[in-house]
C-alpha cells in the first residue's frame, strides 16, 4: 500500500507529493497527516505538490479538508510548488480553497509557516 | 489507363522524358532561380516513384501504398516550396511540365496506333492533373502553417513579461486584447513567476483601449491562479473611460489592489516584498 | 473502457493522460483534458452508477484532437441547465461539477433522460 512520507522539521510537518494523487492515497495522507499532528503537537503543515500535474475537484476538496483538520488542531497549512497548468484549470473549476496559505516553493512557504508561529497570540518563538 | 504500356515507355524513355522535364522546369522558372542540381533530384525521384506506382496498379484515387509514397514527395516539395516563398502555380508547374514530355514519349512509343495513344494521353493527363492538385493543396497546407507561425511569433512578442525586481514580475499589455491573446497572457505571465519566483505581479492596461466582460473575465481568472499558486497580482493602468466600462459591465474585481499608473502599483509591489526605495542624502561640499 | 470502479476512473485518467502526451498537447490543455476526464468519469462512476469512457482521436481541417465520451445508464438528469450552473466559487460543491468540466474543454455535449441515462462528449483540439 502506497504511502507518502511526512518528515519532521523543527515544529513543522513537511509533506512532499511525489506521485498523482488517487483517491485512496489522498485519504491516506489526511488519515497520517492526523495521527501525526496530534502524536508530535506540530504547529504547521507544509504540503509541496510541484510534482503533481492533475489536481481535480475531489483533491482539491481533499486538500482544503486537511487544511481544515489542521487548523483544528492548531497547525498552519501551506501549499507550496502549484504548477500554472493546475492553478489555471482550478480556477476554471471553481475551486478556491479558501483557508490555505499558498507559497511558490518550500523555501517561502517555510518562511510563511515561520510568520505565522509569530502571530499575535502566540508566545514569541525564538529566531 | 494501360498501365503496363505507360510503365514500359516510363523505364524506357526514363532520361529523355527526365531530361527535356528537368530542362522545360528550370527555362520556366522565370523569376525564380530554381537549383539546377535540386530540380534534377527532385525530378528523378518523382518520376522513380511514380513509375513504381504506376507498375502497381492505378486508379481514380491513386489508392495504395506507391500512391501515398508519390503523395508524399509531392507534399514534401510543396511545402518547402511554399516556405520559400514560390508562389503555387510555380509550384504546380513542377508536375505539370511533365506533361509535355511525357506526350513526347508517348507519341514515339504510340506511332503506330493512334486510338492507344489518343487513350494513354488521356489517362496520364487526368493523372497528372490529379497529382498537380496534391501539389496545390499541399502547398496550401504549407502556407499556412508560415502564417500559422508567424501569428504565433507575435503573440509571443506582444507580451513580454518583465522582472522588474526581485520578486516583482510585470506584464505590460499592448492593443486591444481577444480571447486568444489573453490566455497567451495569463500563461506566460504565470510562467514567469514561477521562473522569477515572484511574489508582486503587476499587470499594466495602459494600452488597452477596450475591456470587454471576457476580457475582465479572463483577467480575473489569472489573478485567482496566481493567488492560489502564492502571488498576488496589481492591475494598474485602469483609465476613467475602462473603470466606468467595468462598473457598468457588472465586473466584480472582489479584492483584486488596482491603481492607475505603474508607479503607484509599483510603490504597492515593493510594500508587499519588504522593500522600499530610499533618496541618498547628497553630500555637502564641506563633508567631501 | 468501463468506469465502475476507482481504479478504472484512476485507469481511465491515465489513458487520457497518456493519449494527451502522445498527440503532443500542451502542458495546460493536457492538464485542463485529464481533469475535465477525471470531473466527468467520477460523474460516471457515482452519479452514473458506473459507465464507459471511450476516447478517440479527431481532426478538424489539419488540426488534431481529442474526444472523449461517458456514458452511463444510471438515473439521469433532470435539469440539465441546473446541473451546468454552478457558483464561480463553490468550494463545497459536492455536485456534479459539469460547469466546471464544461469550462475546460473546446467542445462540450451533453445528452440526458431521467431513468435512461446521461452521455457526454467532450473535444479538446491541440492548439497551433
Amino acid at each position: 500500500m502506497e504511502q507518502i512520507p511526512i518528515l519532521q522539521l523543527g515544529p513543522f510537518l513537511l509533506v512532499t507529493i511525489q506521485v498523482e494523487l488517487h483517491d485512496e492515497l489522498a485519504m491516506t495522507l489526511q488519515d497520517d497527516l492526523t495521527t501525526r499532528l496530534a502524536k508530535t503537537g506540530a504547529r504547521g503543515v507544509l504540503i509541496d505538490i510541484s510534482a503533481l500535474e492533475i489536481v481535480d475537484s475531489f483533491i482539491g476538496r481533499a486538500l482544503a479538508q486537511i487544511a481544515g483538520i489542521s487548523r483544528v488542531m492548531d497547525a498552519t497549512t501551506v501549499l507550496t510548488g502549484m504548477r500554472p497548468a493546475v492553478a489555471i484549470t482550478l480556477v476554471e473549476l471553481g475551486v478556491t480553497l479558501a483557508g490555505i496559505k499558498t507559497a511558490l516553493n518550500v523555501d517561502k512557504g517555510m518562511q510563511l509557516l515561520r510568520e505565522s508561529l509569530d502571530e499575535p497570540g502566540e508566545a514569541p518563538s525564538p529566531a | 489507363m494501360n498501365t503496363q504500356g505507360l510503365t514500359a515507355i516510363l523505364k524506357n524513355q526514363e532520361s529523355s522524358i527526365l531530361g527535356s522535364w528537368v530542362d522545360s522546369q528550370l527555362t520556366l522558372s522565370g523569376r525564380r532561380t530554381l537549383d539546377a542540381n535540386e530540380v534534377q533530384e527532385q525530378s528523378r525521384s518523382f518520376l522513380s516513384g511514380l513509375s513504381m506506382a504506376v507498375k502497381h496498379g492505378y486508379d481514380d484515387a491513386l489508392s495504395g501504398p506507391h500512391w501515398d509514397d508519390v503523395r508524399a514527395l509531392l507534399s514534401n516539395l510543396s511545402k518547402n516550396r511554399a516556405i520559400a516563398g514560390f508562389s503555387s502555380s510555380e509550384t504546380a508547374t513542377f508536375v505539370f511540365s511533365l506533361k509535355q514530355p511525357l506526350f513526347a514519349a508517348l507519341r514515339k512509343a504510340y506511332e503506330e496506333d493512334p486510338k492507344a495513344l489518343t487513350e494513354s494521353m488521356w489517362g496520364v493527363s487526368t493523372m497528372l492533373d490529379k497529382l498537380g492538385l496534391v501539389t496545390i493543396e499541399a502547398y496550401q497546407l504549407g502556407r499556412e502553417q508560415v502564417i500559422d507561425r508567424q501569428q504565433q511569433e507575435l503573440l509571443d512578442l506582444s507580451t513580454p513579461v518583465i522582472k522588474l525586481w526581485e520578486g516583482i514580475v510585470a506584464v505590460p499589455l499592448i492593443g486591444t486584447l481577444d480571447s486568444e491573446r489573453t490566455q497567451v497572457v495569463m500563461e506566460s505571465l504565470l510562467e514567469a513567476i514561477v521562473e522569477h519566483e515572484a511574489v508582486v505581479a503587476i499587470i499594466d492596461i495602459t494600452g488597452v483601449p477596450t475591456v470587454d466582460t471576457l476580457v475582465a473575465q479572463h483577467l480575473l481568472k489569472t489573478v485567482a491562479a496566481a493567488r492560489l499558486m502564492g502571488a498576488e497580482c496589481i492591475i494598474s493602468g485602469i483609465r476613467p473611460q475602462i473603470a466606468q466600462t467595468i462598473v457598468h459591465l457588472g465586473v466584480e474585481l472582489g479584492d483584486v489592489t488596482t491603481k492607475s499608473n505603474l508607479a503607484d502599483a509599483l510603490r504597492v509591489a515593493l510594500k508587499k516584498s519588504n522593500l522600499a526605495i530610499v533618496k541618498l542624502r547628497v553630500a555637502t561640499a564641506e563633508s567631501a | 473502457m468501463p468506469i465502475r470502479t476507482l481504479e478504472q476512473l484512476h485507469a481511465a485518467r491515465r489513458l487520457v493522460l497518456d493519449w494527451a502526451t502522445r498527440l503532443e498537447f500542451s502542458s495546460l490543455e493536457r492538464t485542463k483534458l485529464v481533469t475535465a476526464a477525471s470531473e466527468l468519469g467520477r460523474n460516471t462512476l457515482v452519479h452514473g452508477r458506473g459507465g464507459d469512457m471511450t476516447i478517440s482521436e479527431v481532426r478538424n481541417d489539419s488540426r488534431p484532437g481529442l474526444e472523449l465520451r461517458f456514458e452511463d445508464h444510471g438515473p439521469g438528469i433532470t435539469d440539465i441547465e441546473q446541473a451546468m450552473t454552478d457558483g464561480f466559487s463553490t468550494a463545497r460543491s459536492l455536485g456534479l461539477g459539469l460547469g466546471g468540466a464544461r469550462r475546460l474543454v473546446n467542445e462540450f455535449d451533453i445528452a440526458s433522460e431521467p431513468a435512461h441515462g446521461t452521455r457526454i462528449t467532450v473535444r479538446q483540439w491541440k492548439r497551433r
